[in-house]
């Protein structure tokens, strides 16, 4: 059984009386471990697909097996448990909280499912440690570097310790080397299993994938 | 999410926008201040004009000639067809069950002449039992003697005020003294006794009702007045009077007024005064509620990425919700601690200042006048915390 099953999935949006097919007829298997990198040109769908799978947005028609289970058809709550305990997103601009240091942003996830005080903050420090950024714990995220501001993303995206990570364009605002750094970290905790799915403008870090998928229009085009 | 992470998140916002989280504050502070003044100085007065009519006992019960629905007896020297309350009705409920002591009143003005002075002062026509009616104390001789209705001799006993006014520091024991057109013989001096309302107890005269009558020309008692034993039920001893009246009078021509039922008038009257007042402190509230209304609507307009990020990361629509509620209830708590101690702090200050003005605050005013914050900060909160739980996540995300 395939950890994420898509089956003939459609996103459409309408926008007065002008509807934009922003994914059609769309339809995927991803096996637990995978490190699958989408790609296509700007509109072609791959934030959405991503949207779909991390269950911020819902699908027009189609079905998604997560696990197995059908999720389209859960609650809000129930889907609000699956991101909270399965899923883990690294943004393209961070999104940090700018009045919380790395170590409590770090710590929100575990904050948000309830984790006690002391649990959290033996992992937040494990975490740190990890991810090189022991020295700046109390740092706010204006007072990191942008390199710095996407490990303690990726810290808090996988501290639930989730089975996949959804990464838009995790490098879209760093430079070359520093963005090879982020998409190293990425890559080492796929190597410990977790499922890891990029989206990526960048042919040569899309190249490090395993497996390519290539968006356009909405459709996949290619799968290799 | 756990209930103190919740608040800690909620004091970190807070404390991230200092000047507009201290100002927002400011409103429900000020609010609750001038409720909290307001009440202070409401129930004061409210304890202040108690205490005053308390001072003379509340086991007495007021009997007076008339039966009237809206209240107050006729004007007297206008003939009614109402039967006049007698010294034999007073006589007559000395034997109602617990009454202890029974008086008639009768009230007038009259000019007082003695020791070659003039003076005009309230005249009451009572008997031996008014002492023991409204706990009079004796400074100096007697009260006048008892059993004497009708035939009572013209004994006057003379208030603390009167007194030295028309003998100074004189003994007037025994000494002659004109009311009106009569003569009467000084028995008695009373302690002073203060003032009631701005009325000053300590101006009168107490001469016998049989001689009041007389001098008034009346035909019947402006009132009667009956003390009953401690712990008897008001309404019961009032039954017994009616009872007795009524077997005499062959009807119900008289009001039965206790003072327990009066107290409890007056109290109900001085409350609503203090909750109107509280009232009109509380418009000051409701502006600052708006305030919190407009921060809270700032704040998750502000923080629509943030919103975006807490779904992302799992969190339910009412965690969402109860984070912009907390923010919302912790700023109206604070504001309203900071408004308790600054309506507290004025009020003792007030009364520092100007002794005379009664204030008093008391315990459960400061806990619902808190309760009061924290209900304005949930109402407050509530359509921005909606509108932050309602945002669509991808939306949210990609916001500005
Ligand atoms: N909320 C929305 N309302 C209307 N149209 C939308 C919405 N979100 C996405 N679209 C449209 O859906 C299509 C796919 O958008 P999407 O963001 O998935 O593209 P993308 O491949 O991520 O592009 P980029 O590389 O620029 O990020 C676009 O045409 C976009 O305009
Ligand atoms: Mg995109």
């Amino acid at each position: 059984m395939p950890q994420i099953e898509l089956r003939s999935i459609e996103r459409v949006f309408t926008l007065g009386d002008s509807e934009v097919h922003a994914l059609r007829t769309l339809d995927l298997a991803v096996e637990a471990g995978e490190y699958i990198a989408i790609m296509g040109p700007s509109g072609s769908g791959k934030s959405t697909l991503l949207n779909l799978l991390g269950l911020l947005d819902r699908p027009n028609s189609g079905t998604y097996l997560l696990e197995g289970r059908d999720v389209t058809t859960l609650t809000a709550e129930e889907q609000a448990r699956v991101r909270r305990e399965r899923i883990g997103f690294v943004f393209q601009s961070f999104h940090l909280v700018p009045r919380l240091t790395a170590a409590e942003n770090i710590a929100l996830p575990m904050m948000l499912a309830g984790i006690p005080h002391g649990e959290r903050s033996r992992r937040v420090a494990q975490a740190l440690k990890d991810y090189g950024l022991a020295s700046r714990a109390d740092h706010r995220p204006d007072q990191l570097s942008g390199g710095q501001r996407q490990r303690v993303a990726i810290a808090r995206a996988t501290i639930m310790h989730p089975a996949m990570i959804l990464a838009d364009e995790p490098t879209g605002n760093l430079d070359r080397a520093t963005g090879e750094d982020v998409m190293g970290l990425l890559e080492g905790l796929n190597a410990s299993g977790v499922t890891l799915i990029v989206v990526t403008h960048d042919a040569v870090l899309g190249n490090r994938a395993r497996r390519r998928v290539a968006m356009e229009d909405g459709r996949k085009v290619e799968d290799r | 999410m756990i209930w103190s992470d919740a608040v800690r998140l909620a004091l970190r916002a807070i404390t991230a926008h200092r000047l507009r989280s201290f100002l927002t504050l400011l409103g429900i502070a000020v609010g609750i201040a001038a409720v909290i003044l307001l009440t202070s100085i409401g129930e004061g007065i409210h304890q202040f004009v108690l205490a005053e009519f308390t001072q003379f006992g509340t086991n007495v019960i007021g009997i007076a000639p008339g039966k009237t629905k809206t209240g107050g007896a006729p004007p007297s020297g206008i003939p009614t067809s109402v039967r006049p309350l007698t010294l034999d009705d007073a006589r007559a409920l000395e034997r109602v069950a617990n009454a202890t002591a029974v008086t008639p009143v009768i009230w007038g003005n009259s000019e007082v002449e003695a020791n070659g002075r003039l003076r005009r002062t309230t005249i009451y026509g009572v008997n031996a039992a008014m002492v023991k009616v409204f706990t009079l104390r004796v400074r100096s001789g007697q009260f006048l003697p008892p059993g004497e209705d009708e035939s009572a001799r013209g004994f006057v006993v003379l208030g603390a005020k009167l007194k030295n006014e028309l003998f100074g520091a004189e003994n007037p024991l025994g000494a002659r003294l004109r009311i009106g057109s009569l003569q009467f013989r000084v028995v008695g001096v009373l302690e002073a006794k203060g003032q009631f309302l701005g009325i000053d107890l300590d101006d009168t005269a107490y001469i016998p009702a049989a001689r009041a009558l007389e001098l008034y020309n009346r035909e019947g008692l402006a009132e009667i007045h009956v003390s009953y034993e401690e712990g008897v039920p008001a309404s019961r001893v009032a039954e017994a009077v009616k009872a007795v009246l009524k077997a005499r009078h062959g009807r119900e021509d008289f009001t039965v007024t206790t003072q327990e039922d009066m107290l409890r008038t007056l109290s109900k009257i001085l409350g609503i005064l203090t909750a109107a007042v509280g009232a009109l402190g509380g418009i000051s509230l409701l502006v600052g509620g708006v305030g919190i209304v407009t921060i809270m609507t700032i704040a998750v307009a502000e923080r629509t990425n943030e919103i975006g990020l807490l779904k992302a990361l799992g969190a339910p629509s009412r965690t969402i919700l109860g984070i912009f509620l907390g923010e919302a209830v912790v700023l109206a708590a604070v504001g309203g601690l900071a408004g308790l101690t600054l309506g507290v702090g004025i009020a003792q200050l007030a009364s520092f200042l100007v002794p005379a003005l009664p204030v008093h605050t008391p315990w459960s005013f400061v806990v619902l006048a808190e309760l009061v914050a924290i209900v304005i900060g949930l109402a407050a909160g509530v359509l921005p915390a909606r509108r932050a739980a309602l945002l669509d996540a991808v939306e949210a995300l990609r916001a500005e």
